[in-house]
């Protein structure tokens, strides 16, 4: 059993309260204050990280569930000098007001477009089997568990579409 | 939270023997679980951590069925190929419920014991007999918009809420359970029980068994269809919802299996509504027969008034749909 948690390609000491959840751990104990809380219920989103290449709610689930595990928040994603391909669309098409709901909403669509490569089918898809088909309806079904209450929806779905319309050919 | 010891569980038999305690939980994804637990509603003095137990491979029985691990993930299950392809019914329920975040982390197993969302069970300031035995039922005068109008007694109107339940009540699953007197397996239409004089008796899980496994039957076919009719279009509880495997044989019903999600504290599955469909060749007045004998005995508490109705629609538009793709 390992006793660390690597997050971003850093190992952490796992917390010794096992009532911490991840998201608490993430930003109380290593300082790492990009992923949000919103509800901390997992109504919201705004705590999503990535788990082992997975998107999940951090608030809950407990730290001490994830030894060994390895976690990327949105400060793994990117840097303010060189953004990933979601984090520089969000950008360009102002795909955010007041930013709060922001990391978890870019955590969620970069494993989303993973998702999408491997042709996992949504509620929204006409098909369960082959190739998904990209769209405004497939994007807003898959980023259903992402809140936004200044209501930058339009604006997050054509950031979104951008850059999973480029990955596909 | 309240204070608690966390343990992993080092094997099944220690698992069961830790939570055949009355202080002790199984817990596996936790999204609903450790939901509770902020609430207080659900306050363990220990947690056993089972999730790494090796019981969450899907994987092809000897009969050509499929046997889904308790801690494989909703998502895993539901992009499984053998699932999309060989039982699109459950594929389409999974997806339907909650977020991709929490399908990525609830379990099978999880999904099966998921509690209620009734407002009255999950504030710790109303009385709920489901929470707090003999503390009454909030909901039955009171906010019950969600709520059951089949199967319900004096003593509680809450709802079983999941999707998966229902489809795997429409396929005729069966669920696997381990414990201290070895194993068993109990139809998924016989796991949950109605509320009765014992609402806090969800279902046939002893103390200290945990669910291993859930085995599907051989495929059957058929057209299959998962309709779910909730208040958004995605991320939210069904009013109603309907599993339906349908097959047609010279313009007639051969195969009308159907279990109902949203009325009742369990997935609903009453045998006389298919048989009613079966060696008949579809037509409104049919449909309306199967949902009167589904319907027989619906009955609303106010606020959920509008489920009978709903329910004999859904389940209509569900026929018509079936019948129009199986012709």
């Amino acid at each position: 059993m390992a006793d660390t948690i690597t997050v971003n390609g850093t190992a952490y000491p796992m917390p010794d309260d096992p009532r911490v959840s991840l998201l608490d751990f993430l930003r109380q104990h290593i300082g790492l204050t990009g992923t949000k809380k919103g509800c901390d219920h997992g109504q919201c989103g705004a705590c999503t990280v990535i788990v082992n290449g997975i998107r999940i709610n951090s608030c809950l689930t407990l730290a001490a569930m994830h030894d060994g595990d390895s976690v990327t928040t949105i400060e793994g994603l990117g840097t303010p000098e060189e953004p990933s391909a979601l984090q520089r669309a969000f950008l360009e098409h102002d795909g955010f007001q007041c930013g709060y709901c922001t990391p978890g909403q870019i955590c969620s669509a970069t494993a989303m477009l993973e998702e999408l490569a491997a042709d996992w089918p949504s509620d929204a898809s006409e098909s369960l089997e082959g190739r998904i088909a990209i769209s405004g309806e497939e994007i807003r079904e898959r980023m259903s568990g992402n809140l936004c209450r200044c209501g930058a929806y339009a604006n997050i779905v054509a950031a979104i579409e951008e850059v999973a319309g480029g990955g596909r050919s | 939270m309240r204070p608690f010891q966390y343990t992993r569980a080092p094997s099944l038999a220690e698992a069961s023997d830790m939570t055949a305690g009355e202080d002790t939980l199984a817990i596996a994804g936790g999204t609903n679980l450790l939901d509770l637990m902020k609430l207080q509603v659900e306050t363990p003095g220990q947690l056993a951590d089972i999730n790494r137990l090796g019981i969450a491979d899907v994987e092809d029985t000897d009969d050509g069925g499929l046997r889904l691990g308790a801690l494989a993930t909703n998502t895993e299950t539901a992009v499984h190929q053998r699932v999309r392809a060989d039982y699109p019914v459950l594929s389409r329920a999974i997806l339907a419920g909650a977020t991709q975040q929490l399908r990525n982390k609830a379990t099978n197993g999880g999904n099966l014991c998921q509690r209620t969302r009734c407002f009255y069970f999950t504030n710790i300031d109303q009385p709920c007999n489901k929470r707090e035995p003999g503390t009454g039922c909030g909901a039955i005068d009171g906010i019950a918009k969600l709520h059951a109008v089949l199967g319900t007694s004096d003593q509680c109107i809450a709802t079983y809420p999941g999707d998966m339940a229902v489809a795997l009540s429409a396929l005729g699953a069966t669920v696997q359970i381990s414990g201290d007197k070895g194993e068993r397996s109990v139809p998924v239409r016989d796991f949950h029980l109605l509320p009765g004089d014992t609402p806090w008796i969800e279902n046939v899980l002893e103390a200290g068994e945990i669910i291993t496994g859930i085995t599907l039957p051989p495929p059957v076919g058929g057209t299959q269809i998962y309709r779910k009719v909730r208040e958004r279009s995605s991320y939210a509880f069904a009013l109603v919802s309907v599993a339906a495997i349908v097959e047609l044989k010279d313009g007639k019903f051969s195969r009308a299996d159907l279990a109902f999600g949203g009325l009742a504290h369990k997935p609903w599955h009453d045998p006389r509504v298919g048989e009613a469909l079966l060696g008949q060749p579809p037509s409104d007045a049919l449909f309306d027969k199967a949902a009167n004998i589904l319907l027989e005995d619906a009955r609303g508490f106010g606020e959920n008034d509008f489920k009978i109705p709903l329910t004999r629609r859904t389940l209509h538009a569900v026929l018509v749909q079936a019948t129009e793709k199986a012709a």
